[in-house]
């Protein structure tokens, strides 16, 4: 069910036609999913002083409602270390077309997992699941299933996926946290059933998952037009 | 809605026969009908005469008896009126050959023509289609019968939006033995479309494969769709047109961009359990198959064969396809290999594929077939049979389709399409055992026997 915070923030981003990555991050907090520590800062002394108080290494991303794919704008910096890293960051962002401030964020690991959304014309919502990052388009390796995902659609999902071994620690690795992963993509499919008559497609990309949770790191929101 | 009278009719009137062109639609319609099945049938036309001595009706008001269903085949500005005549007369329902419609750009004469329907609840097909074979009560389609191959009466329904792709498929279907229950070319689909189809042919007892060619749903159209052939107990088929996108659309999400409308189809079809078939050489064969066997398998394949290389090829392909030839055990080649005949035993492997070399007898393939047909971890054998083995003989083919009989273990044959060996091939065929042109067709049946369930 959607609460009135988060319609709130579908009705303020509808002019735009999607939604900033924060409010997108608090919408989905709202939801029950896990994102990562963040803060908006707007001006560089607050920068510095949330990347303190989370711990480096942190994460800085551009905000700004020109900027729809942060990474082609070199609009996201991971392992900023210092402060003075933070700081050329900010400086570096600020030029970017559209600035609002910067997302600082807490570093994270595990996989790197695409979870998405798409409002089909002929058979309505529909979620992707597959391996993420920003050569999700390369790889291809994704499932797609018609939401609302039961269970035998999430089992079919991870079983058909090719990068299974990497689900499953390969060489080393841990695997990942199924039970997380399985709680994750059934929340997000009745978000994305909720958001129906508002959302375009949703990509959560990437969605870290570790043998302990799957985190959110990035999401984009697109909205009916 | 019911359908009732409009698929299985005993008594039609074809509208708009024409005394002066022989060629005219509802000429062929009538003749056919007329001449070849089982309605009667009664010729309507607004001039009213005679025609090939029977008398012409002005108004299908004036038919003396109950008419069932009504082929209309007039211009399209005469359709709403026609139509609501046949209402008013107690027809169970029509088709609407003409075209003139949506198609070319008449959305308002259809949406006329549909809200009578729709008011009067009175199921019609089309228009701008070809209609419905129904053997062998009645066909209304408008090829000469001596132009057309139409297979015998059997249990596949086919539906198609195209008319052309249906009368071809309906061609190859009675080349490969293949029978039908029924054939609708729905054409605007302004009334009646896939899903009423769908829901139709799931409660009809003369069919238990429904086939379907789709080009593309309305929206969310095809939620319905899957939604309800995932419940349908009976095997359903599609082959999808439109598979790739004309040009790009610019797309700002990697959802969006992977998730392109052929994909989502492809992907839900087989979430829910329904085949898709890639092309006309997938549907044909997949019709074939699931005509026979409606309880999906796991795919463990027995491959029984009289020829090493054969039973080679046909691993490679059941791999490819997802599917697995389990090893026998020890004791179970053991056994087989003391029952079959003695000449063979040494040269024989067992191993799965069960090689029975170009040596082996009729009996030996019974054996083997037998023995297979009773493992609880094969779920499904393909036998490839080779006609040219000296020790074999024509009715092998008939005598193995009994053990199927028997033992319920669902069997695909493979034998050479030629003149040559055609009663090893009916053996099967009319025995109820599809029977397969090459290697990969046999194993892409034996996959489909796969896919029709859940993914």
């Amino acid at each position: 069910m959607l609460t009135q915070e988060m319609k709130n923030i579908i009705l303020s981003s509808k002019g735009k036609g999607w939604v900033l990555e924060p409010q997108a991050k608090r919408l989905l907090s709202f939801a029950g999913l896990d994102v990562p520590r963040f803060f908006l800062a707007r001006g560089v002394d607050e920068a510095v002083r949330f990347a303190k108080e989370i711990g480096y290494p942190i994460v800085g991303k551009v905000v700004s409602p020109k900027v729809i794919h942060k990474s082609d704008k070199n609009g996201v910096e991971v392992g900023i270390d210092s402060e003075r890293k933070v700081r050329d960051a900010f400086d570096r962002f600020s030029k970017i077309e559209g600035f609002e401030g910067v997302l600082v964020e807490e570093m994270l690991s595990g996989l790197e997992l695409i979870i998405g959304a798409k409002n089909d014309y002929q058979f309505g919502p529909v979620v992707l699941f597959g391996i993420g990052g920003v050569w999700v388009e390369i790889y291809r390796d994704i499932i797609l299933r018609m939401a609302p995902l039961v269970q035998r659609d999430i089992d079919s999902m991870m079983r058909c996926i090719k990068a299974r071994p990497l689900l499953e620690g390969y060489r080393g690795s841990n695997p990942v946290n199924f039970k997380e992963l399985n709680k994750l993509l059934l929340t997000f499919s009745d978000l994305v059933m909720d958001l129906e008559s508002d959302i375009e497609s949703i990509d959560l990309n990437p969605v870290f998952c570790s043998s302990s949770k799957c985190i959110v790191a990035d999401v984009r929101i697109l909205l009916k037009q | 809605m019911n359908f009732g009278d409009l698929f299985k009719p005993k008594t039609i009137a074809v509208i708009g026969i024409s005394l002066a062109n022989e060629k005219h639609p509802a000429n062929v319609i009538y003749n056919k009908n007329n001449l070849r099945m089982e309605v009667k049938v009664f010729p309507v036309n607004d001039r009213g005469g005679t025609y090939q001595g029977e008398k012409v009706y002005a108004n299908i008001l004036d038919v003396p008896e109950k008419v069932d269903m009504t082929v209309i085949a007039t211009r399209a500005e005469a359709v709403p009126e026609i139509m609501t005549d046949c209402i008013r007369s107690g027809v169970g329902g029509a088709v609407v050959i003409s075209g003139g419609f949506a198609e070319k750009g008449n959305r308002r004469l259809q949406d006329q023509v549909v809200k009578i329907a729709k008011e009067a609840d009175f199921p019609f097909i089309g228009p701008n289609c070809l209609g419905i074979y129904s053997p062998p009560y009645m066909d209304t389609f408008f090829i000469p019968s001596e132009r057309i191959m139409r297979p015998e009466k059997g249990k596949v329904a086919l539906v198609s939006q195209s008319g052309g792709i249906l009368v071809d498929h309906m061609v190859k279907l009675a080349g490969e033995g293949v029978g039908l229950s029924m054939a609708v070319s729905i054409g605007n689909k302004a009334l009646i479309g896939e899903i009423d189809l769908l829901d139709y042919f799931t409660n009809d007892p003369e069919t238990n494969v429904i086939a379907f060619y789709i080009e593309g749903f309305a929206k969310r159209e095809g939620r319905e769709f899957v939604l309800k052939a995932g419940q349908c107990s009976k095997p359903v088929v599609v082959l999808k047109a439109g598979k790739t996108s004309l040009g790009v659309r610019a797309v700002s999400s990697h959802t969006a961009s992977m998730a392109g409308d052929y994909e989502v189809f492809s992907s839900v079809l087989a979430q829910y359990g329904v085949v898709e078939a890639k092309d006309e050489f997938e549907l044909i064969p997949f019709c074939e198959a699931l005509s026979c066997y409606q309880t999906p398998i796991k795919g463990s394949i027995g491959i029984i064969t009289g020829s090493g290389g054969h039973g080679a090829l046909a691993v490679d392909a059941c791999l490819s396809h997802g599917l697995s030839v389990p090893t026998l055990s020890e004791p179970d080649q053991i056994e087989i290999r003391e029952n079959i005949s003695q000449r063979i035993q040494a040269i024989a492997s067992f191993t799965n594929p069960v090689d029975l070399t170009g040596s082996a007898m009729d009996e030996d393939f019974v054996t083997a077939t037998n023995f297979l047909s009773r493992r609880k971890e094969i779920d499904c054998l393909l036998i490839l049979l080779l006609p040219y083995l000296p020790g074999i003989s024509s009715d092998l083919g008939a005598r193995l389709s009994q053990i199927y009989r028997q033992t319920g273990k669902p069997m695909i044959a493979y034998v050479p399409h030629v003149e040559k060996y055609l009663m090893f091939i009916e053996g099967f065929q009319l025995n109820q055992i599809p029977v397969a042109h090459s290697i990969e067709e046999a194993v892409h049946m034996a996959e489909a026997l796969r896919r029709h369930q859940p993914c």
